[in-house]
């Protein structure tokens, strides 16, 4: 009973020593900390929810009464402009790849003549969804143009119709939005801090030759290991809060998904993550190696394979079967599916038993590959 | 035998560092010294005393326990302080101490009496942190930490290098302190009057033990006459005596040159006196025979 | 006078590191610089070798201004320290040819230069071996040779000795002595008590000042002290 009370004495102040050394380091602290709140400001001031006097390209080879009207109707709006009329509707591309316009709306043949004959007419709106936001705030309030236009004709004639727009998103089908950038943030982030900080951690004490003092002394080498994985598991955490608080107060990113499932899957990628860090930290002997190893090794491939910048969709075959096993891509795609979709935790099941199982896998490694000895 | 550490047969071939059938005992309470030459392979024997390199073969026990085989146990009974060991350089020197303390299960008020000489001179700046310490500080709290446990046997790796006299002179002190306490104390210094502080030494080069003896009866094992000599250019005094086929061998030390002759003296050379021989003359006459 | 250092001082805010020291060292002297850790002397090496301004008084080493010149200066001298002397990664020839380039040398001088160095110390055969392959005793050898092979007027040598074995450490002051033969002036510190003994006059440095200055000899008689160990431990005290 002594004895373990003495253990767990030593853990603690191996833990309260860790955290002075992340405490002391003010410079490494703020660059933790500052590297997430940066980047989710810099989404939010790149995402403009602003829509006004949206030029607008028209193709219309009906030209009848009905059309005249919902096109002036259109730029009766304070939303929109229209400022061409296209040939043919071949032409959509070329306007939109000029630039300015967001939003080309293509007419039916005949479609006065078919509204009121059939009650049922097509119209097309081709939107410019490069920035996804924007694009659905134009396709909206396009929407709502032609619904004005439909009740209106209801009120004048009594005729039931019916005007159909069909929509179609351009230059960013799966509308990957800013939002999308979240997961792939806090995937990074998690990799900078528990795997490159724990290594760098552990390295350091074997270059300063604490380490040597640390092994000959009565505490396991495990419970070295275990103190300093602590801090960083418990900072992560407390990232993971900040990056998700400014999200939603800042991003306005409706978190949809269940919160307490959210906080277990994002616990779980904390610990493959320190555990990754673990690994490099029982190969490497160098703080540079460290660093070396966790950036080329762990950061990039986040940053390139994890869906976070890329999708993993349009990738090739080889590239898609490599990001199979960067936890990272399972993390970003579990929690894309958690924060933005908002489904049920049973869709997220096949990505949270993946990272389990990495866990696991790494932690053996790992823990195997703890010496008890300096050889 | 109930000897604290000992030594049968330790092996280790490894490059530069190879130990050859290196044997000896150190009993307890005693303050045991490894003197030799850089690269002579004290730090290895170091590491397998202290579990943490293994030996190729041979076999070595510590306060009874195997250092192969009963390490876990062993590392509860012993200290070391490794030749490049450096402290945690952001943490204070009140928290360095008391980490180093809580680690190896004892604390600082427990075992302030043995470090208060040294450490009551750092005391006025215990929540300065250990980086921002002056050179001499920062050593006396590095011996400090590697003092505050009381082990059973302690292992130091040239703890005094780079260290001004008087810092270890009180080392020293805490040392014979720690002896009095019953402590089995194995030290390395390239400091010759620090080994004739020792209880007994042993003389290392190329991974071989030379001779395990007090430092009285090493100095009494001087095989020849000593003599001191010196004049106005002790430079070209030695090279003029190196000259002479009767000497054996002539060094400068210090404001004198010391020979040894093969036969007779040769009474011509100035000032010639002869002396008592010191540690350093036993140790450089047993390396170059 | 190699060095004529008048009531030279350094602060860093308000510590006087060094404090008014003064004191000159003549041509072909060995002159120890004795101190405990803390004692200024480093800060005062690093003055006299021109890589930090005093904050007052005056010095010349080598003839040149340590305040004014510096460029001069490290021009004229050769430096040597225990933690830094020489590339591990090099073979000892391109050591050689690295620090006698950096001193201006031109390739044929030191191409002859470098043979007759390396026989002077025995280390012929090893002309083309890794500095980190050889033994801690050759390294402070070859690196004293690098230090004094542009013949500099003096050469400074901070703690050259540290962790090196006896006999190597005879044989290093032979080498000193050796240069000092040939003129140039030897300034060293040292932790090593009994080398202060090979020295022709030492200075022992407390918090900032030189306390004393003479020769070794002179000192153990007015401290009636048996050797230099108990001079220094009575006056840092």
């Amino acid at each position: 009973m002594i004895m373990k009370k003495k253990n767990n004495s030593q853990f603690f102040a191996f833990v309260r020593k860790e955290f002075y050394h992340i405490f002391r380091d003010v410079r490494t602290m703020l660059v933790i900390i500052g590297i997430p709140v940066i980047q989710i400001l810099l989404i939010g001031f790149a995402i403009s929810t602003e829509v006004k006097n949206v030029e607008v390209a028209v193709y219309d080879p009906s030209n009848d009464e009905v059309t005249n009207r919902i096109i002036n109707q259109m730029d009766a709006s304070e939303y929109f402009n229209v400022t061409r009329r296209l040939k043919s509707a071949n032409e959509a591309d070329e306007v939109f790849k000029k630039g300015q316009t967001g939003l080309v709306v293509v007419f039916c043949e005949g479609f006065g003549e078919r509204l009121y004959h059939t009650g049922d007419a097509a119209i097309q709106l081709l939107i410019d969804a490069s920035d996804p936001n924007h694009g659905t705030t134009v396709s909206s309030y396009a929407g709502s143009v032609i619904a004005g236009y439909q009740q209106e004709l209801l009120q004048e004639t009594n005729v039931p119709v019916r005007i159909n727009p069909e929509i179609r998103m351009l230059y960013n089908p799966e509308m990957r939005s800013a939002y999308n950038f979240v997961p792939g943030l806090m995937g990074m982030i998690f990799m900078l801090v528990c795997a490159m900080m724990t290594s760098v951690a552990i390295v350091r004490e074997k270059e300063s030759g604490t380490m040597e003092v640390l092994l000959v002394s009565p505490v396991k080498p495990i419970y070295v290991v275990i103190s300093k994985l602590v801090p960083y598991f418990i900072i992560s955490w407390v990232i993971f809060i900040i990056i998700l608080l400014l999200s939603v107060f800042v991003l306005g990113v409706p978190i949809s998904g269940s919160l307490v499932w959210l906080n277990i899957f994002a616990l779980i990628f904390i610990i493959v993550a320190l555990s990754l860090g673990l690994l490099i930290s029982t190969v490497v002997k160098t703080q540079v190696a460290a660093i070396l190893a966790s950036g080329m090794g762990l950061i990039m491939p986040v940053m390139i394979l994890s869906g976070y910048v890329f999708p993993i969709e349009s990738m090739p075959p080889i590239l898609q079967w490599i990001s199979g096993i960067i936890p990272a891509r399972w993390f970003v795609s579990g929690a894309k599916k958690l924060i933005i979709e908002g489904v049920p935790v049973r869709f997220v099941l096949k990505e949270m038993l993946i990272l389990l199982g990495m866990a696991i896998l790494i932690i053996t490694v790992s823990l195997r590959n703890i010496k008890t000895r300096l050889e | 035998m109930k000897d604290d550490v000992t030594i049968i047969n330790c092996q280790l071939i490894n490059k530069a560092q190879a130990l050859k059938d290196v044997s000896f005992e150190v009993k307890k309470g005693e303050i045991f010294g490894l003197i030799g030459p850089d690269g002579a392979g004290k730090t290895t024997l170091f590491r397998i005393l202290t579990s943490l390199i293994s030996a190729d073969s041979g076999q070595a026990t510590v306060d009874g326990l195997d250092v192969a085989t009963d390490f876990r146990e062993l590392r509860k009974h012993i200290g070391y302080m490794p030749g490049r060991f450096s402290l945690y350089q952001d943490l204070s020197v009140e928290e360095n101490l008391q980490f180093f303390a809580t680690i190896f299960n004892t604390t600082v008020e427990e075992n302030y009496y043995l470090i208060q000489d040294i450490y009551k001179q750092i005391e006025p700046f215990k929540r300065r942190r250990a980086g921002k310490l002056s050179g001499g500080m920062k050593q006396k709290l590095a011996l400090s930490c590697a003092l505050i446990h009381k082990p059973v046997v302690l292992f130091l790796d040239e703890p005094t290098t780079g260290v001004d006299p008087v810092s270890r002179k009180e080392f020293w002190e805490m040392l014979k302190k720690l002896k009095t306490e019953g402590v089995t104390i194995v030290v390395s210094t390239p400091y010759m009057d620090e080994a004739q502080l020792c209880d007994r030494i042993a003389l290392i080069q190329h991974g071989k033990i030379l001779s395990v003896e007090t430092p009285e009866k090493i100095i009494a094992g001087f095989p020849k006459k000593l003599y001191q000599a010196h004049s106005e250019n002790n430079y070209l005094l030695l090279l003029e005596v190196r000259k002479n086929p009767e000497v054996k061998s002539a060094f400068m030390s210090g404001e004198y040159l010391h020979i040894v002759f093969n036969g007779e003296a040769d009474e011509t050379v100035p000032n010639l006196k002869e002396i008592g021989p010191s540690i350093e003359d036993c140790f450089v006459y047993l390396i170059e025979n | 006078m190699i060095i004529k250092i008048d009531n030279l001082t350094k602060c860093f805010g308000d510590f006087t590191a060094v404090d008014h020291i003064t004191f000159s060292v003549g041509k072909g002297e060995i002159f120890g610089f004795l101190g405990a850790n803390g004692a200024g002397k480093t800060t005062a090496m690093r003055m006299f070798c021109g890589l930090s301004k005093p904050t007052s008084g005056e010095g010349r080493v080598a003839g040149y201004d340590i305040a004014k010149q510096p460029e001069m200066v490290k021009k004229n001298i050769g430096y040597m320290s225990q933690k830094f002397s020489l590339y591990e990664d090099l073979k000892v020839w391109e050591n050689i040819r690295l620090f006698a380039g950096i001193y201006g040398l031109d390739g044929k001088q030191i191409s002859r230069k470098t043979d007759i160095t390396l026989k002077r110390i025995g280390l012929m055969n090893e002309k083309n071996t890794l500095v980190k392959e050889l033994p801690l005793g050759w390294k402070q050898k070859l690196a004293f040779s690098v230090a004094i092979f542009h013949e500099p007027k003096i050469v400074f040598l901070d703690e050259p000795t540290g962790g090196v074995d006896p006999i190597a450490r005879r044989q290093f002051w032979e080498m000193i002595y050796e240069a000092a033969e040939k003129g140039i002036t030897v300034f060293v510190t040292t932790h090593y008590m009994d080398e202060a003994e090979y020295c022709n006059r030492v200075s022992i440095m407390v918090d900032g000042r030189i306390k004393v200055l003479d020769t070794p000899g002179r000192l153990k008689d007015r401290f009636h002290a048996k050797n230099m160990d108990e001079v220094f431990r009575q006056l840092a005290r």
